[in-house]
């Protein structure tokens, strides 16, 4: 890759009055060698792009690319078709490497009709002098309006340096089927296959597996537009790459970001999942609850945020620990009964995918805006363990681990993902299933006679709980002050000897946490410090500013409540800190902030009263997640101690 | 409730509960002559009279006077917070039937804070028994209007008498999908009030039992008309409902033969403006029940886990040359 992920193609870019001629002239030589392009396919939604970079990333990572996808998602379910809003579809980042994040610019993009693909030239995510292919049969529709937009958004994209293409595909694809609305993606996943030197037997392979639930009929007909796609670009096209791919070595799994927290769930053994529906949250419990009944287990859709944690507290009082999950107004909503759960000491997994806020905010797009809301929600002194999953893989195991952390201290584990990971696809290790993932089963066993409900041992904090069904163990639990014996007690003793005990499994689990790693050199100018999705994009941009000799390195934190000794020691070895976050910060070239006024991203904030280091901190809440280019951009102004951008650009 | 085999077991170990072995050693805090003792009292005889081992009962409220009544009884209990114990008490049941499940609730908590609650536990039907402490006012916050209060109650937040017709938990409950059993019982006739929580009891499915409790420190004498007056009663009679002993067949003169079948009937029943019915206003134990529908068709085992992991894995799986899927994950 060169500068900045910059990259651009030795493709000349043809002139406009031969452009059909190009189209026409038959692939010439052998396919340029790359080491990654990031392809976005958008479509009308209904149109099946998303489909088709799926199908694409799926078969990239099955030749052995290191692959990322993130879905375009239009703000409504049914957006009106050719607008601007209702652009649909996939980014698939595609490399000879291990892919951490989305990248930066689009390489290439394949569009249905010219307003959604003007929809992602106007949120600037395409690469100037990128490659454009464009669907032509708007050219010479009925209406002459359409037809008027089309020229003129493809006169501006040739005018503007971009290399267009334009294919006929729906011409093409009446060739095979009735209605093309339901058969061009195929077609397009043909032509990128062609473009990308994919391997045909696979390609096939995978429209097999994504019509599987599908009679034959409809298998042919797709595999015949998907020929169609891929002959009609060999004599077409002469845009080819090759990305190399390193062979596949050991089994692996392709999921997104959702689908692997459900998986986490069914292998972190716990037994009911309790939720209402809210994006981005929502596709994970939609996973689990095809898989969950299949292990004897019940996803419950609750009347409201409320209940799902209500009930999901009683199934865990009741036996093994149980999920709650959700979004950010999910989680506001929730609070009390969490607040419940850590004053009764029943352990808890809520998992909130966050999305921008506040309020309904951003219901589909990324921030790390619950940070402070999953560590001090819930009113009164109510330590919880909080933890963020920081890429796909990490969904899978943070749910085994928070779920062992609950019932340990029969405490209350928030995880932190984020849309930008719920529906991010990336190939990681396949599991090999361990059983002690799962929980023990429930004890039923008297209760020792001299035995209180809460025997705090004063090292830990823990007290062992009584399950219902266990002989001896009769108390009543309550969410008010209450001593040993959970009984209702308001002196003033009895209430701080509760709130020591809380606090101090806190205490006992931070002993036991390990710092992660510095990603760079152990000391030098600069130290980014995240949490969560950013890690990829941290860490593939410090890679490249030390690939150019800037002292810069990345520390992210896995665990956020409590956090893992350490951070001071590794942060004085720095000339500077800041961190680097997907969520709001008062921007210091505003006139009215100033250093009495301005409000941190939320882990500066906790550093900063933590260690009273000076830790400054960038990032934006665009509803984007953040990208390698934008941060390298941001820490070398931090370098240069020029004061960064407001919200990056 | 039906009594599971597990409790059967139980029984032919150790049947000999007494009433003491039901209350906790914490001593009533209610005001004298609160209707909430005469509740407790009829729930610690059923448990006695069913032999219900107090390890297996586990007792769940909101936060109220009532909610109040988990504390005092020797079983498993749960003090949740305001309007929530349904949702609590139903992740209790959804893998545990082997509990019995008691849900106390007052008339601010379950008809206004949890409202939502009460409507969605009446649609799930599980297998539980929920008591409606219904003394028409917020006692635990000291006198304000609650959803049952009468219109005109001089409250704190209703200095001037409240302006809302009350709503009619009766006709609520009778109203909601899935209804299986509605029993309204007053806490001043013991026998009634034990009577009404067996049955409510031995009902499979979820059991609303609307007592009517004096609440003497903010309502005082405000059931006096019912109680005074045993002909304001009317005593729904059936051979599937109450069947009343001659001693109260004699005060309670005002009877009406009920088939709890019948939901025409029992709506209007729960209309009457003079008269306070009371009895089994509806029973149907042939609704499904949320429980037993989503009780998991195979226990959870590591085997089955791990089996299960394997499939969907498959299903994304990528494979190193040479190597294939354990199963065909389609
Ligand atoms: C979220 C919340 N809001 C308000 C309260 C205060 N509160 C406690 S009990 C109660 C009303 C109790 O009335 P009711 O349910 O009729 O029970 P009673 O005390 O009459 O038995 C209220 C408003 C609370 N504890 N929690
Ligand atoms: S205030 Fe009323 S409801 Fe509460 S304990 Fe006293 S009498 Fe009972």
């Amino acid at each position: 890759m060169t500068e900045y992920g910059m990259q651009t193609s030795s493709h000349d870019a043809p002139p406009n009055e031969e452009r059909t001629a190009l189209r026409k002239s038959p692939a010439s030589g052998p396919a340029e060698v790359i080491q990654e392009h990031i392809v976005e396919i958008v479509s009308d939604s209904g149109e099946g792009a998303q489909r088709c970079g799926q199908s694409l990333a799926s078969i990239a990572a099955r030749s052995g690319h290191g692959i990322w996808t993130v879905e375009i998602i239009p703000a409504e379910i049914q957006p009106p078709h050719r607008s601007i809003a209702g652009a649909s579809g996939n980014r698939v980042r595609m490399a000879a490497h291990k892919v951490t994040n989305v990248g930066d610019k689009a390489d290439l993009v394949i569009a249905f009709n010219e307003q959604v693909l003007l929809s992602r030239l106007n949120a600037n995510e395409i690469k100037p002098g990128a490659t454009i292919l464009i669907e032509e049969m708007w050219k010479c529709d009925k209406d002459p309006a359409v037809a008027e937009n089309y020229e003129k958004v493809t006169a501006e994209v040739r005018s503007k340096g971009y290399k267009l293409f334009e294919i006929p595909m729906q011409t093409e694809c009446q060739k095979y089927v009735p209605d093309p609305t339901k058969g061009k993606n195929m077609f397009v996943l043909g032509i990128l296959c062609t473009i990308y030197s994919l391997d045909t037997a696979l390609a096939e392979a995978q429209v097999r597996l994504t019509f599987a639930k599908k009679d034959q009929k409809i298998v042919d007909a797709n595999l015949e537009l998907l020929a169609a796609g891929q002959a009609w670009a060999a004599e077409n096209l002469s845009v080819r790459y090759m990305i190399p791919a390193a062979p596949v070595v050991k089994p692996q799994i392709v999921t997104n970001g959702n689908a692997a927290l459900a998986l986490g769930v069914v292998a972190s053994g716990m037994e009911v999942c309790s939720m209402y529906p809210i994006t981005p949250a929502t596709s994970a419990s939609h996973y689990l609850s095809t898989i969950f009944e299949k292990v004897g287990c019940v996803v419950h859709q609750a009347e409201d945020e409320i209940s799902a944690a209500t009930f999901a507290i009683g199934a865990s009082y009741a036996g093994k620990c149980a999920v709650t999950i959700t979004s950010g107004p999910g989680l506001s909503l929730k609070q009390e009964a969490i607040g419940l759960a850590v004053m009764t000491e029943i352990p808890l997994v809520v998992i909130d995918v966050q999305r921008g806020g506040p309020s309904t905010g951003l219901p589909t797009k990324v921030e790390q805006g619950d940070m402070m809301s999953a560590m001090f929600g819930s009113h009164g002194d109510a330590p919880k363990v909080v933890m963020a999953v920081d890429s796909i893989e990490d969904c899978f195991y943070s749910v085994i681990t928070a779920r062992k952390i609950a019932e340990t201290f029969n405490m209350v584990v928030v995880i932190l993902s984020d849309a930008a990971l719920s529906t991010a696809q990336q190939p990681f290790d396949r599991p090999e299933f361990n059983p002690d993932w799962l929980a023990p089963p429930v004890n039923q066993s008297a209760v020792p006679e001299d035995a209180h409900p809460y025997d705090w041992d004063e090292r830990t904090g823990i007290a062992t709980r009584f399950i219902p069904g266990q002989p001896n163990g009769m108390h009543c639990l309550t969410g008010l002050a209450h001593d040993r014996d959970s009984h209702v007690a308001y002196d003033p003793q009895i209430n701080e000897e509760g709130l020591l005990n809380r606090s101090r499994k806190l205490a006992a689990l931070q002993k036991t946490l390990r710092l992660a790693p510095v990603y760079g050199d152990e000391e030098g100018d600069l130290l980014l410090i995240g949490w969560g999705s950013t890690r990829g994009a941290i860490e593939e941009a410090v890679k490249i500013m030390r690939a150019k000799g800037h002292k810069v390195s990345s520390l992210h934190l896995k665990f956020i409540q409590p956090m893992a000794a350490g951070i001071d020691a590794v942060m004085k070895r720095f000339g500077k800190v800041m961190t680097i976050e997907n969520n709001w910060n008062d921007p210091e070239s505003d006139p009215l902030i100033d250093p009495s006024n301005r409000r941190y991203s939320h882990l500066a904030m906790l550093l900063r009263s933590r260690w009273l280091v000076d830790v400054d901190c960038w990032g934006n809440a665009r509803g984007q997640p953040l990208k390698p280019a934008e941060i390298i951009e941001a820490a070398m102004a931090k370098l240069d101690d020029k004061k960064p951008t407001a919200g990056g650009q | 409730m039906t009594a599971s085999m597990s409790q059967c077991l139980m029984q032919m170990v150790q049947t000999d509960y007494q009433i003491a072995d039901y209350q906790s050693d914490i001593t009533p805090r209610w005001c004298t002559g609160c209707g909430d003792n005469a509740i407790l009292t009829a729930m610690q005889r059923l448990c006695r009279d069913e032999q219900l081992p107090p390890e297996k009962t586990v007792c769940v409220s909101g936060i109220g006077c009532a909610s109040r009544l988990p504390h005092y009884m020797n079983a498993y209990g749960f003090h949740g917070i305001h309007g929530r114990a349904l949702p609590i008490a139903e992740g209790i049941k959804i893998r545990r039937p082997d509990l019995s499940v008691f849900v106390t609730t007052g008339d601010g908590d379950c008809c206004s804070i949890g409202a939502a609650h009460w409507i969605h536990a009446v649609r799930y039907n599980m297998n539980m028994t929920m008591l409606l402490h219904d003394n028409n006012v917020y006692g635990l916050t000291k006198k304000q209007a609650s959803p049952t209060s009468p219109k005109g109650l001089k409250s704190n937040t209703t200095p001037f008498g409240a302006t809302l017709n009350p709503l009619n938990p009766l006709s609520v409950t009778l109203g909601i999908s899935n209804v299986s059993f509605v029993a309204q019982v007053p806490d001043w006739i013991p026998e009634l009030l034990y009577d009404v929580l067996s049955k409510a009891y031995h009902h499979k499915g979820f059991s609303f039992i609307r007592i009517l409790q004096r609440c003497p420190n903010f309502m005082n004498h405000h059931f006096d008309a019912a109680v005074q007056d045993p002909l304001r009663v009317r005593m729904l009679t059936h051979a599937d409902g109450l069947r009343l002993k001659p001693e109260l067949s004699r005060i309670y003169k005002n009877q009406e033969t009920h088939d709890p079948l019948d939901l025409n009937r029992a709506q209007a029943l729960a209309m009457l403006d003079e008269e306070i019915p009371v009895g089994v206003l509806y029973s149907n134990p042939h609704v499904p029940c949320y429980d037993e529908l989503r009780k998991g068709k195979r226990p959870s085992t590591p085997q089955l886990v791990e089996t299960v992991l394997n499939e969907e894995f498959d299903k994304v799986g990528i494979w190193p040359e040479g190597q294939q899927a354990t199963s065909n994950g389609e």
